[in-house]
């Protein structure tokens, strides 16, 4: 699997990310062994349903889980070299927003109400670079512009300015000292269609000009289709299956990928029933034996509740975590169109 | 033949606010037939959730008339309307704040039957809500449970269940599936076309994801700024948008699926105030195709094609 050409161009890797969180008793398994690579410049999607624990992972990389009760029990983050996991609050804090940043789902509250956008995005450049006040508010203009916000307006209130233009005003912040890697979460899913293009299209620019690597965390299959280049999808805490863009939207193979894309409404067909995925997550402080899937999974024999399914490997880029796939157990997908 | 259950005609809901009058609904009209969907799109604050709620009279008009089998339900008095509320019902977007947490499923499910004093044996009405519960796909075992130990799917069904209670002719469905994941989504909007199918109901489906609505919907209500823009069958809407701002709405949904290119047309700027807005179209400052002629008079609603109606001085 080791591919040496694309080796050096790494930004992010995680191997094997494990995070509870732990109050009395009871453990919630939100990630269970995540491994992940990101290329520079490109985007990698997380895809997955409430609880999948495509935040968790995010904010792992930045050390933003609350703990208590968020514990990272295992695994490594190693960004550029450094072993993230073994950094220093102190070491993180010069990461987070200068080498990292993080543009969260819901502008409303991402933002400070009672500084004016300007300080903020002033803020984060005054931290990172060695730079003056003065300096620092021009540097926050210019990125208002480049957000497509009037400049003049950097001495107004997040109040003042509308969802998708508070939405601008994080991704100014979040690219206001040229990050190497930028974490998306949901950035569009507060907002309207017309709106969410816009913000889109933002992004694509700002990304191909600078270069930024990004995950994109969602659930919009058709927001993955437009801005991404890898796609992992979860479920209960571990990434199912991975591929490129066209592995995953024209090789579908695990069941609960297939599941995603027939519940989707098709604007091209219409009339026919949905086919959604019988029942539901599973519980997290809970999680079923063997393949975590098997409970919803139309394909499950007896060995998807024992055995836990392991990578196979379909091709340089795609992998799959589902017994199906591997040899002599017996557990086969019969094709259905769709 | 298509019959019309519900005509809506020149409504308007305004509000007063302390900056002026909020034109939440500006004169909108259109009709639904027996037995189909109309829906109901546009952004957040076109109006959309607004128009849905007066149409029931949960909120009192500033002026127009809605007809519902021919009766005009604005004229009605208090017992009149509750009677007839019990053929026209609505489903919120928010399972988790439109169910009372301190009632039962049972009990929730139960109360519209009790307030119209339907069922007053509480033997029979329970018998009534566990079939009700069997209709929208809640096991027997949730009599009994409050809504905080379910998760949104199965609360949703609750709300579904509560407006079935009263064998409603009409439903509004006000963005029933947003707050659900994609998977849980497509249960519940089978479950709303299987009610449909079997009961004959008639649905405003009101939405601002176009995939769902294109899904769902007979007919599509576009909406911008308190106005009806556009009108059509769904598959005529889709091929063929007419107006300027269906044509952006439509052109900016997100495809799942790799081989899809389309042209986008980005909208500039953001809506405009619904706050005392001025005579002329209100799409014109973000419209690509502005000319003078928009200023100034409301565009008028055209029927282009039979079934098609546009509001665009250009069309």
């Amino acid at each position: 699997m080791e591919k040496q050409a694309s080796e050096k161009n790494i930004v992010l890797e995680i191997e094997d990310l494990v995070v509870n969180y732990e109050t009395d008793g009871v453990v919630v398994h939100a990630v269970n062994g995540v491994s992940l690579r990101l290329e520079k410049g490109k985007t990698l999607a997380l895809v997955g349903e409430t609880g999948a624990g495509k935040t968790t992972t995010a904010l792992s990389i930045l050390q933003l889980i609350q703990d208590p009760p968020g514990k990272i029990r295992g695994g490594s983050i190693t960004m550029d070299g450094d072993a993230l996991l073994t950094f220093s609050e102190r070491q993180m804090e010069s990461i987070r927003g200068d080498k990292v940043s993080m543009i969260f789902q819901d502008p409303m509250t991402s933002l400070n109400p009672v500084l004016t956008v300007g300080q903020q995005i002033a803020e984060v450049i005054q931290i990172h670079q060695k730079v003056s006040k003065a300096e620092a508010e021009q540097k926050a203009r210019e990125m208002l512009e480049l957000v497509g916000i009037d400049g003049g307006r950097a001495g107004e209130y997040p109040h003042q300015f509308s969802g998708g233009m508070k939405q601008r005003v994080v991704i100014a912040i979040a690219l206001a000292c040229n990050p190497t890697l930028l974490i998306a979460d949901e950035p569009t899913t507060a907002l309207d269609v017309t709106i969410q293009a816009q913000v889109l299209e933002l992004m694509k620019e700002l990304r191909e000009k600078y270069q930024t690597s990004m995950i994109m965390i969602t659930h919009d299959l058709g927001i993955v289709a437009e801005t991404c280049d890898e796609v992992s999808i979860m479920y209960a805490g571990r990434i199912v299956e991975h591929g490129t863009l066209r592995d995953i939207f024209k090789e579908t193979r695990h069941p609960y990928t297939v599941g995603l894309f027939n519940s989707l409404p098709n604007i091209k067909r219409r009339q026919e029933m949905l086919k959604p995925i019988k029942g539901l997550m599973p519980d997290p402080s809970n999680l079923p034996t063997g393949c975590s899937f098997h409970p919803r999974c139309d394909y499950a024999q007896a060995i998807c509740s024992t055995r836990k399914p392991a990578q196979t490997f379909l091709s340089d880029t795609h992998f799959v975590e589902c017994l199906a796939y591997e040899s002599n157990t017996g557990v086969t997908i019969t094709k259905k169109e769709g | 033949m298509a019959e019309t259950l519900l005509e809506v005609k020149n409504l308007k809901k305004y509000f007063k606010t302390q900056k002026g009058l909020l034109h939440a609904v500006d004169d909108v009209s259109f009709t639904v037939d027996r037995g189909k969907t109309l829906g109901v799109v546009g952004e957040s604050g076109c109006g959309k959730s607004t128009a849905g709620r007066t149409i029931l009279r949960l909120l009192e008009p500033t002026s127009g008339q809605v007809f519902f089998e021919g009766k005009d339900i604005f004229s009605l008095s208090p017992q009149q309307m509750r009677a007839i509320r019990k053929d026209m019902q609505i489903i919120f977007q928010d399972p988790y704040a439109s169910l009372n947490p301190r009632k039962t499923v049972g009990e929730i499910i139960g109360m519209p039957l009790v307030l119209n004093k339907l069922i007053p044996d509480p033997r029979k009405r329970e018998q009534r809500v566990l079939e009700l519960m069997e209709t929208v796909g809640l096991a027997e075992r949730f009599i009994n449970t409050y809504p905080h130990e379910l998760d949104g799917g199965r609360r949703q069904r609750i709300g579904i269940a509560r407006a079935m209670a009263m064998e409603p002719k009409f439903i509004v469905c006000d963005e029933p599936v947003s707050a659900l994941d994609v998977s849980i989504q497509a249960q519940i909007l089978n479950l709303l076309t299987t009610l449909q199918k079997k009961l004959g109901l008639t649905y405003i489906f009101i939405t601002h994801d176009l995939s769902v609505v294109n899904y769902f919907s007979d007919d599509i209500a576009v909406m911008y700024l308190g106005q009806l823009v556009e009108k059509a069958s769904s598959e005529r809407l889709f091929e063929k948008p007419m107006h300027p701002y269906t044509q952006a709405l439509l052109s900016a949904i997100p495809v799942p699926d790799i081989d899809h290119k389309q042209e986008r047309i980005l909208l500039k700027g953001e809506l405009a105030s619904p706050i005392n807005p001025k005579p002329g179209c209100r799409f014109a400052p973000r419209c690509n195709y502005v000319t003078d002629k928009c200023i100034g008079k409301t565009p008028e609603l055209k029927e282009i094609t039979p079934g098609h109606f546009v509001a665009c001085t250009l069309v």
